[in-house]
């Protein structure tokens, strides 16, 4: 079995080209790869086009953040493209600041969109959003007597995913509600780093336990002691 | 005379009986989630968060925390026995696909014709939509809970909605703290009125068209 390179986060942050669309797993920065993520802070990286369900949470009053908020802080995207920025003030701010471009996608579309891009459709039909602000510049399409929106399919450049365990192949099982978006994620991105927190040999993991099978998985890199996430 | 006095725990009581064992039933955050802790003992719901699991539980006790079991809000919980885990696309494969018996979720505004805004305000306020479309779409029943004034005395219950619109037609039930109301026709239905209302207060105090029925009567919440 074809083993992946294990690097460093600060690697894994130097893969991350300015301009590019990245994925980052997580909800509300629950199974976010927050080792990969403080690399990239740490990196300066900027305008970079975000895909994550939300901006994750800043509370600056108690100093507290995870996930992306810190990457959100610190200006690195030009667009994020999210279901819910309600917990992180400092989008809000640079939304308003006209500094950031926020699309907000219904968490289900987001889903579907990210799952569609991996797996080789061209969008999807979803009757979410029929009526709202949602449907504006979207097809609509009358099939089997309802209306429905074409949202269409949502790839990334790289994507930056978290999982609880993998061998060195690179085969992936999540953690409980951690895993939320990063199987998706880890179909619909060019380049796959999978940020985990253990690492075992080939064969140890039940193959009828994989979550995300090694073919999508390019690089492996160990979570920090202590990691948020 | 009566004074209007914010009971969120009636609203949470109210809904909470409306249940019955083997429900699937999604919180939202705030006021629906304190729905779950009065399902009467003898009524097993199943609880499901959007965020990738069924079985949902109480939260646990301080220290037992678990940093990859959380709830939407990001708050940690449990799992009980015979829960499962999965990923969004599932999660909202569930919702979507019509695998939810109700959504209950917070309000903005919602009106007599089942029109629901709770995402945007704009200029303000602009949390977004989390996963509340999917859920006004994809539930078989859509119950709206909210308080029946705001601090400044305005009917949360409205003839239309002027915020952006989280669901068109969508809201079956609402209940606030001096009633419960179905929305049949483009009109709201008073069935119960929680004592001390009256349904003459309620209709004076309500910006909608509300239709007393005779089988309209008073609820202890």
């Amino acid at each position: 079995m074809i083993t992946k390179p294990i690097i460093s986060a600060a690697e894994a942050a130097a893969m991350v080209k300015t301009g590019q669309v990245v994925q980052v797993g997580g909800f509300l920065g629950c199974g976010s790869p927050d080792s990969v993520l403080g690399a990239l802070v740490t990196a300066g990286i900027n305008n970079l086009v975000l895909v994550c369900n939300d901006t994750s949470v800043l509370d600056e009053k108690k100093q507290r953040s995870n996930g992306v908020a810190d990457l959100i802080k610190a200006a690195a995207f030009s667009k994020v493209i999210v279901s819910h920025i309600g917990t992180n003030p400092e989008t809000q701010r640079q939304m308003n600041a006209g500094e950031l471009e926020v699309v907000l996608v219904p968490q289900g579309t987001l889903a579907e969109r990210i799952r569609a891009a991996g797996c080789g459709l061209g969008g999807i039909l979803t009757p979410t959003g029929v009526g709202t602000e949602v449907e504006q510049g979207k097809q609509k399409l009358l099939v089997a007597d309802r209306v429905w929106l074409l949202e269409e399919a949502l790839p990334g450049d790289v994507g930056l995913i978290k999982a609880r365990k993998a061998d060195k192949a690179g085969n992936l099982v999540y953690s409980k509600t951690a895993r939320n978006f990063n199987p998706l994620m880890a179909m619909a991105c060019k380049l796959v780093i999978a940020e985990v927190e253990e690492l075992v040999e080939i064969g140890e993991i039940d193959p009828d336990h994989v979550h995300t099978p090694s073919i999508f998985v390019d690089y492996l890199v160990m979570s920090r002691e202590g990691s948020k996430s | 005379m009566i004074e209007y006095v914010e009971n969120k725990e009636n609203i949470a009581r109210r809904i909470a009986r409306i249940f019955k064992t083997g429900d699937v039933v999604n919180l939202g955050i705030g006021l629906p989630t304190l729905v779950g802790n009065f399902v009467p003992e003898d009524v097993t719901v199943i609880l499901q968060s959007e965020n990738g699991l069924i079985g949902l539980g109480p939260a646990p006790a301080p220290g037992k925390e678990d940093k990859d079991l959380t709830n939407a809000g990001a708050m940690p919980v449990s799992i009980l026995p015979g829960g499962a885990y999965f990923d969004s696309a599932t999660s909202f494969g569930i919702i979507r696909g019509g695998h939810v018996d109700y959504t209950v979720l917070g309000v903005l505004e919602v009106d007599q014709e089942g029109n629901l805004a709770n995402y945007k305000i704009p200029g303000k306020m602009v949390p977004g939509m989390g996963g509340a479309m999917d859920l006004t779409t994809g539930s078989r029943v859509v119950i709206a809970a909210t308080t029946h004034l705001e601090k400044s005395g305005a009917s949360k219950l409205k003839r239309r909605c002027s915020l952006p619109l989280t669901a068109v037609r969508e809201v079956d039930i609402v209940v606030t703290d001096v009633g419960y109301f179905e929305i049949l026709g483009g009109k709201y239905y008073l069935r119960e009125y929680f004592e001390p209302y009256t349904p003459d207060w309620i209709k004076e105090h309500t910006d909608a068209e509300i239709v007393v029925g005779e089988d309209c009567k008073p609820c202890f919440c």
